[in-house]
């Protein structure tokens, strides 16, 4: 039984359906990377997942529990933390405001948290003190990712993490994000970068037109001669 | 020669320097309330002035009201004991008028300008009502000692042809204006509400992510703005005098405040508001007699040496709003968020 499934959803913008019967699941210590073409509905699928988009037909389950009745906000303390692909740090508040605030709901002392998260991001530490605007893009992310991590979400979702930052920045951020995942959360993205998203991935969904196509894991997507042909460019 | 250039200092001093600082901390508190309004509900609150006007009227009532039981606060003001009744009934007003309005357009997801076509709604109808219960007469209501340094006894100490003098409600302002922004930007940097709605103001989907409410940080931001309200209004007719028509027009110097600074930017409200305050005195000053002080006498000014009669002194503000607008919309320190 998946921590997160989420079954059969059919969603959209007005009369335009973009999502047809896709069904996404992910459990705790594992990432899945949903990939595919432009247009595919990966952004669609996140933001139906998490509430921001109304499911027209489906279900989605959080450890057994159906919550696609829930608002974002009550899906954030069943456990879900979103990290939006762009906007994703308030930029005139310090770094540790940013953390400060991803932990706004919790009644319990964060700071056990918020030095955990240093620990990871040993660069937020450096920068605790400075306007998270004044960062770099991958230093951005990593804040926008440790704000998500405050509430000690059981699942962690992120809508390309790796977009708009140079290749190196990207492999760290992957490490980091092996890194929460071996911490027992679950974690689900969308990735542009697919190749290098499959090779961290312990499942991956190739969506095409709202539907999934392949669904493996990542290592055997990358074996997969027609996924390799369509998606991945040879 | 020395004694000139001390008469000369003394004039800038008590022409300028004092009311300026008085003036400024008014336009200063006034152009907080707007700046907060921007950047946590995102529109311009025409009704600003107003409710200056309306939570000033309560502290008259209830200065009225003490006097008549025989409460006074000796050297300083009734006024000073009756601002909670201002505070309290601007809080009111402010939180009456987003439940009956604000909240629709809100709940609308409406554009800016719809809020700002509202807000202009709601400045008639505080307008009316201030009116309404107080007239629209001139009122002076402050009491207690007026000076804290004479003209005249300071000419007699120092010993100078030109006397300082400092009213009583001059230095008020100032003391109660720098209490009040200190207590604020404490709040805004210190607590978790106060980061939380300069969260919300900078990011309003992730602070709907982060679990922030928005109904707490616009009702919070309400019980700020109404007590800045009320205090910028009250210390202004003290300073002054109360006439509903003046709140209206220092509308535009507090806008200008507010702009200047950089719209949204608390720091840049109380900048701005100096700014401006300076810049209307300075430029209606007339400089006649300052002259006369440093300039040898073969060059004595003929004529008052003012650059604007003070019936232009709105004109001042506008010019800068408009300079500002076009070569830094953002104002002096980046706005636009808190």
């Amino acid at each position: 039984m998946s921590l997160l499934k989420a079954d059969a959803m059919i969603a959209g913008y007005g009369k335009t359906r973009i999502l047809n019967e896709c069904s996404i699941a992910v459990d705790r210590g594992e990432i899945a990377v949903i990939v595919g073409p432009n247009g595919a509905g990966k952004s669609t699928a996140m933001k139906a997942i998490f509430g921001m988009l109304p499911l027209e037909a489906g279900s989605i389950t959080l450890d057994g529990k159906n919550i696609e009745k829930l608002s974002p906000q009550d899906r954030v303390a069943q456990g879900m933390a979103f990290v939006p692909q762009t906007s994703n740090v308030f930029v005139s508040l310090s770094v540790e405001e940013n953390l400060e605030m991803g932990g706004f709901l919790r009644e319990d002392d964060i700071n056990k948290t918020r030095d955990q998260i240093y620990s990871l991001f040993p660069i937020l530490f450096e920068k605790r003190k400075q306007a998270a605007g004044e960062l770099s893009g991958g230093q951005r992310q990593q804040v926008a990712v440790g704000r998500a991590l405050m509430t000690e979400p059981t699942l962690l979702m992120l809508d390309e993490p790796t977009a708009g930052v140079s290749p190196l920045v990207m492999d760290e951020l992957f490490d980091r994000i092996i890194e929460v995942r071996n911490t027992g959360i679950a974690v689900l993205m969308v990735e542009q970068n697919a190749k290098q998203a499959l090779e961290i991935a312990d499942t991956g969904y190739v969506l095409v037109s709202g539907e999934n196509r392949f669904t493996d894991t990542g290592e055997a997507l990358l074996a997969d001669a027609e996924v390799r042909q369509t998606f991945l460019g040879g | 020669m020395s004694n000139d250039i001390l008469n000369a200092l003394v004039i800038v001093s008590n022409y300028i320097l004092v009311p300026g600082l008085a003036y400024g901390s008014q336009l200063a508190l006034g152009a907080l309330g707007i700046t907060l309004v921007y950047a946590v509900l995102r529109f311009s609150n025409f009704a600003h002035g107003d409710s200056m006007a309306f939570g000033t009227t309560f502290t008259i009532l209830g200065t009225t009201w003490l006097q008549s039981k025989g409460i006074s606060l000796g050297p300083l003001p009734t006024a000073l004991l009756a601002m909670p009744f201002g505070i309290i009934a601007a809080i009111l007003l402010c939180l009456i008028m987003d439940k009956l309005v604000y909240q629709h357009y809100r709940q609308q997801k409406s554009t800016p300008v719809m809020f700002v076509i509202a807000s202009v709604g709601v400045m008639f109808i505080t307008n009316g009502l201030v009116r309404f219960i107080i007239g629209p007469g001139d009122r002076v209501f402050s009491d207690g000692q007026r000076f804290i340094i004479k003209a005249r006894e300071f000419k007699r100490m120092y010993g100078l042809s030109e006397g300082l003098s400092i009213k009583m409600t001059q230095g008020l302002t100032l003391v109660i204006a720098i209490v009040a922004m200190a207590l604020l930007f404490w709040f805004l940097q210190r607590t978790k509400t106060g980061k939380s709605m300069r969260a919300y103001s900078d990011n309003e989907d992730l602070a709907l992510l982060s679990g922030i409410n928005p109904q707490r940080v616009v009702f919070i931001t309400w019980l700020i703005v109404g007590a800045l309200i009320a205090i910028a209004g009250v210390l202004y007719g003290l300073d002054k005098s109360f006439k509903p028509f003046t709140y209206f027009q220092l509308l535009l110097p507090m806008f200008a405040a507010a702009i200047v600074g950089g719209i949204g930017n608390p720091v840049g409200a109380v900048l701005g508001g100096f700014i401006i305050a300076f810049s209307e005195i300075a430029v209606t000053y007339a400089y006649r007699k300052f002259l006369i002080y440093l300039l040898p006498e073969q060059y004595e000014p003929n004529g008052l040496m003012q650059l604007l009669s003070t019936d232009y002194k709105f004109a001042v503000s506008f010019m800068i709003l408009v300079a500002v607008l076009i070569w830094r919309p953002t104002g002096l320190l980046r706005g636009k968020s808190i």
